[in-house]
């Protein structure tokens, strides 16, 4: 077994869904309007409707259900921490008092929400990153960040780290698995003494992998530069992004559909 | 005194849609003093292997043992497993991480629990069984070249005194010289006592040096023999991946031809009977049959 | 190889010392207490990388660039694609000075490499959009580069997995995908540094294959090796020692040369040293160049 899996978290799952096909950036501009649309959720049934647009996005994308909610999986700790947090360090009417702790009513409906908002925002987020190719998902955060470029914003340069990054998780991954191996092999612990020990213990791993990281920038930046690579500029594509009356159509649905939930949960819920 | 593996499977991402099984029913033994290859192509299970004989990855079916201590997940005497076997990875100058190579090579006889004492001379010892000279100790290893740095690890993992060496592709990317001075180093150790199991794709080196030779193919074991009958193996049955070297394969095309040529790597061999053959046969040379 | 054939690159009396070594420009005898290491990087001597080097790559041939570690081959190839200048004399790309910063677009588009580590040149994500990167830089239509793509993903054997993660090639398939992303930019001349160094002997063989194939479609290339027996298909061979040349000829002709190979830092296989010692101790009729095919049927014919 290796030590490290791949991350599961937001890695792009093909398929050829409406989903799949619309613009990166219409879903790039759709998450961002859902996200404040969660933000701004109080009711618990508009958090039951949120689950639903959840649902039937994961069905207009061929995604089994399943393997959107695991996407949760890796920030479940964070969302049960800020969950605890507000269990038991908000005032308000006592529910219950266990010597000096009391939990409040307002203390545990807060920690209802902000969970839930946590989880949706991390499902839907994933939910992109599933969905858009990562190449697609700079080229498009490229495309909606470049009317700032002529501020001085690098909207190229940070597309390209990016892209690069993606490329060589796999690959680091790997490595670290492979050095850890080494210095296991040569007698390294990792998993004993305390804390500092152990934080120690990973010097080993660290160093070797912070002189490849280096190496292999190095060695990427004479092969980019050899393939004629200038930054942005004069730069075509293979896969231009292309803004269809579907992408207009998806954005005006998402648009229509959250500010519905909003106006909902104002005006008739509360 | 040996490391015996019986029955050994292993599947990778158990119970995922990317199972796969990297070992199927594998059993090999190597003992002091004797020199074990194992070759196959890119994929054959040959890194896995290598990985379960020191306890970095463990049997899920099938046991490995080292001097009679079992390799298991949990086992009391698991550093003492890895302790006498010394495992050096693929590229293992990428392992490199200390200020100099003293305290580089110094790391696995520390973690071992070899008292300090003894360190400095194990350190300049294993160094120079390498080929580097006592000039190297204060040196940063990152600012060797290419092949000192592989000799600086080799040393690191040969100064926690192992018995068995596993050396997974050592000679990847090294240039013909340092491959051989390699290749020294390892019949020198096997001279004096160390178990040696190379694990490769280079034939060439495996035929002439082991003293066996285990062949893996998709995770199974096609044959463990010999380097002669391998080598006879390979030449009736063509494994995908694994190439005669030059040599064996002119003298087993010369071989189909006259019955009575030496099956062998050894160019010198060669040399010797295609002479006195030629001759014999054609004190006045060639006409144009075959 | 054609006799009335252009000159691709052209490297006119070049010395190139690695920036840093301020005390530089000592002839190369002068550092006498540097250790003889054969696996050396080449960054840390005070001798030149290059010294007095003049070389023409003709436009079709196939060029072998042979030496040890440290004779300056990696640091030549680099100057025929303006990755590095030279400090001295003057290289040209079809004509153009690699020392005008004008130039180097269009050096690059003529001119394009392929390194060592297969792992380290790829920028994309999934195998086409890899091969797309040298086009796109190029500035090129998207049909344009849809369709380079596809033959340069088809000449390198890598069509099939165009849509693939490039995470999941194996270390050959990664080399082709470099030499396929270099073809994409459909350049005349293709310069590869030791591209089989870290290859097993399967995936050598395969991109040896695809070398051949492309020579044989008439690309220029010049093949960076130490590797003897990846050269017999050459047209030509250049031996570089301590950064100079120390020779240069047909493959029949370096072949001639055995003798020297220990000389030039050069290892031949046991194949070559079968060759040479029935050639010098007997007479019979053996092949000017030692391939395997050749060795064979010379020999059985003698049976």
């Amino acid at each position: 077994m290796k030590f490290l899996n791949h991350l599961t978290f937001g890695q792009y799952v093909p398929a050829d869904s409406l989903v799949h096909r619309l613009d990166p950036r219409c879903k790039i501009l759709a998450v961002l309007v859902v996200l404040t649309g969660i933000f701004l959720a109080r009711h618990i049934l508009v958090f039951a409707a949120w689950g639903g647009l959840l649902f039937s996005l994961a069905v207009l994308s061929h995604l089994p259900f399943r393997l959107v909610l695991r996407s949760a999986k890796p920030v479940l700790i964070l969302v049960f921490f800020t969950a605890f947090i507000h269990v038991f360090f908000t005032d308000g009417t006592p529910l219950l008092e266990i010597g000096f702790i009391t939990i409040t009513r307002e203390g545990v409906s807060g920690a209802v929400y902000m969970g839930l908002r946590l989880l949706f925002l991390v499902l839907f987020a994933s939910f992109l990153t599933l969905t858009t190719k990562p190449m697609e998902l700079s080229d498009g955060l490229e495309r909606l960040f470049s009317p700032f470029v002529r501020f001085g914003f690098p909207a190229h340069e940070l597309a390209m780290m990016m892209t690069i990054a993606l490329r060589f998780i796999p690959t680091l991954l790997d490595e670290t698995d492979r050095i850890m191996k080494a210095q296991l092999a040569r007698g390294a612990a990792f998993d004993r003494g305390n804390l500092w020990k152990r934080l120690k213990a990973f010097l080993p791993v660290l160093i070797p992998l912070f002189v490849i990281v280096f190496q292999r920038a190095e060695d990427l930046a004479t092969a980019m530069e050899a393939r004629c690579y200038r930054g942005g500029e004069g730069r075509t594509r293979m896969h231009p992004l292309v803004w269809r009356t579907g992408d207009t159509l998806g954005a005006l649905c998402v648009l229509a559909i959250v500010a519905g939930l909003i106006v909902g949960d104002r005006s008739f819920l509360s | 005194m040996s490391i015996t593996v019986d029955g050994l499977s292993h599947t990778y991402h158990p119970g995922t849609p990317l199972e796969t099984l990297a070992l199927d029913d594998v059993s090999l033994e190597c003992g002091s003093g004797e020199w074990l290859s194992v070759v196959g192509h890119t994929g054959s299970g040959k890194s896995t292997l290598a990985q379960h004989l020191n306890g970095i990855l463990f049997p899920e079916r099938g046991t490995v043992s080292v001097d009679g201590m079992e390799v298991k997940e949990k086992s009391a005497r698991l550093r003492d497993v890895r302790r006498a076997v010394g495992l050096v990875f693929q590229y293992p100058e990428q392992q490199l991480f200390a200020e100099n190579v003293l305290e580089e090579i110094s790391f696995a006889p520390r973690n071992w629990g070899i008292p300090e004492s003894r360190i400095p001379a194990l350190a300049s010892s294993a160094l120079s069984l390498t080929g580097l000279d006592e000039t190297y100790l204060p040196r940063s290893p990152f600012h060797l070249s290419g092949g000192e740095k592989r000799k600086v690890a080799i040393a690191s993992v040969l100064a926690g005194e192992p018995s068995y060496l596993v050396l997974d592709e050592p000679t990847a990317g090294l240039d013909s010289w340092s491959r051989r001075e390699l290749v020294s180093l390892l019949v020198r150790l096997k001279g004096e006592g160390l178990g040696i199991i190379l694990v490769t794709h280079d034939l060439d080196i495996a035929l002439q040096h082991s003293d066996s030779i285990l062949m893996l193919d998709r995770g199974r074991c096609i044959i463990m023999d010999t380097p002669r009958k391998v080598m006879e193996h390979l030449q009736e049955h063509p494994a995908p991946g694994l190439h005669l070297p030059e040599i064996a394969a002119l003298s087993a095309s010369l071989r189909n031809a006259d019955p009575g040529a030496p099956l062998t790597w050894d160019w010198k061999e060669l040399k010797r009977w295609v002479v006195t053959r030629t001759v014999a046969a054609h004190p006045h040379l060639p006409g144009g049959d075959s | 190889m054609k006799t009335d054939s252009k000159t691709v690159c052209e490297l006119r009396d070049v010395t190139y010392v690695y920036p840093g070594e301020a005390s530089g420009r000592v002839p190369g005898g002068a550092s006498g207490q540097e250790p003889p290491e054969a696996s050396g990087a080449v960054s840390t001597g005070r001798r030149p990388a290059l010294s007095g080097v003049t070389l023409r790559v003709q436009e079709g041939e196939w060029l072998a660039l042979l030496g040890s570690n440290g004779s300056g081959k990696s640091t030549l190839a680099k100057h025929l694609n303006a990755l590095l200048t030279p400090t001295q004399g003057d290289c040209t790309v079809f004509g153009l000075s690699t020392k005008d910063l004008n130039n180097v677009f269009a050096i690059r588009s003529a001119v394009s490499m392929v390194f060592q580590n297969p792992e380290n040149q790829i920028v994309g994500t999934v195998v086409e959009e890899d091969a797309a990167f040298g086009p796109e830089n190029q500035g090129l239509p998207t049909e344009e580069i849809v369709l380079r793509v596809e033959n340069a993903l088809r000449a390198a054997g890598l069509l099939a997995k165009r849509k693939k993660p490039t995470y999941t090639l194996s270390g050959g398939e990664k080399q082709r995908l470099a030499v396929a992303g270099a073809l994409a930019m459909d350049t005349p001349c293709l310069v590869l540094d030791e591209p089989t160094a870290m290859l097993d002997p399967q995936g050598r063989r395969e991109l040896l294959d695809v070398l051949r194939s492309l020579h044989e479609g008439g690309k220029t290339i010049v093949s960076i090796t130490h590797r003897l027996e990846e050269i017999l298909r050459c047209d030509r061979a250049v031996v570089l020692v301590e950064g100079r040349i120390a020779w240069e000829g047909s493959i029949p002709g370096l072949f001639a040369h055995s003798d020297s190979f220990r000389k030039w830092g050069l290892d031949a296989p046991p194949l070559v040293s079968l060759w040479k010692e029935l050639r010098a101790e007997t007479d019979l009729p053996l092949p000017e160049i030692p391939t395997l095919t050749a060795m064979t049927d010379s020999l059985c014919r003698l049976l």
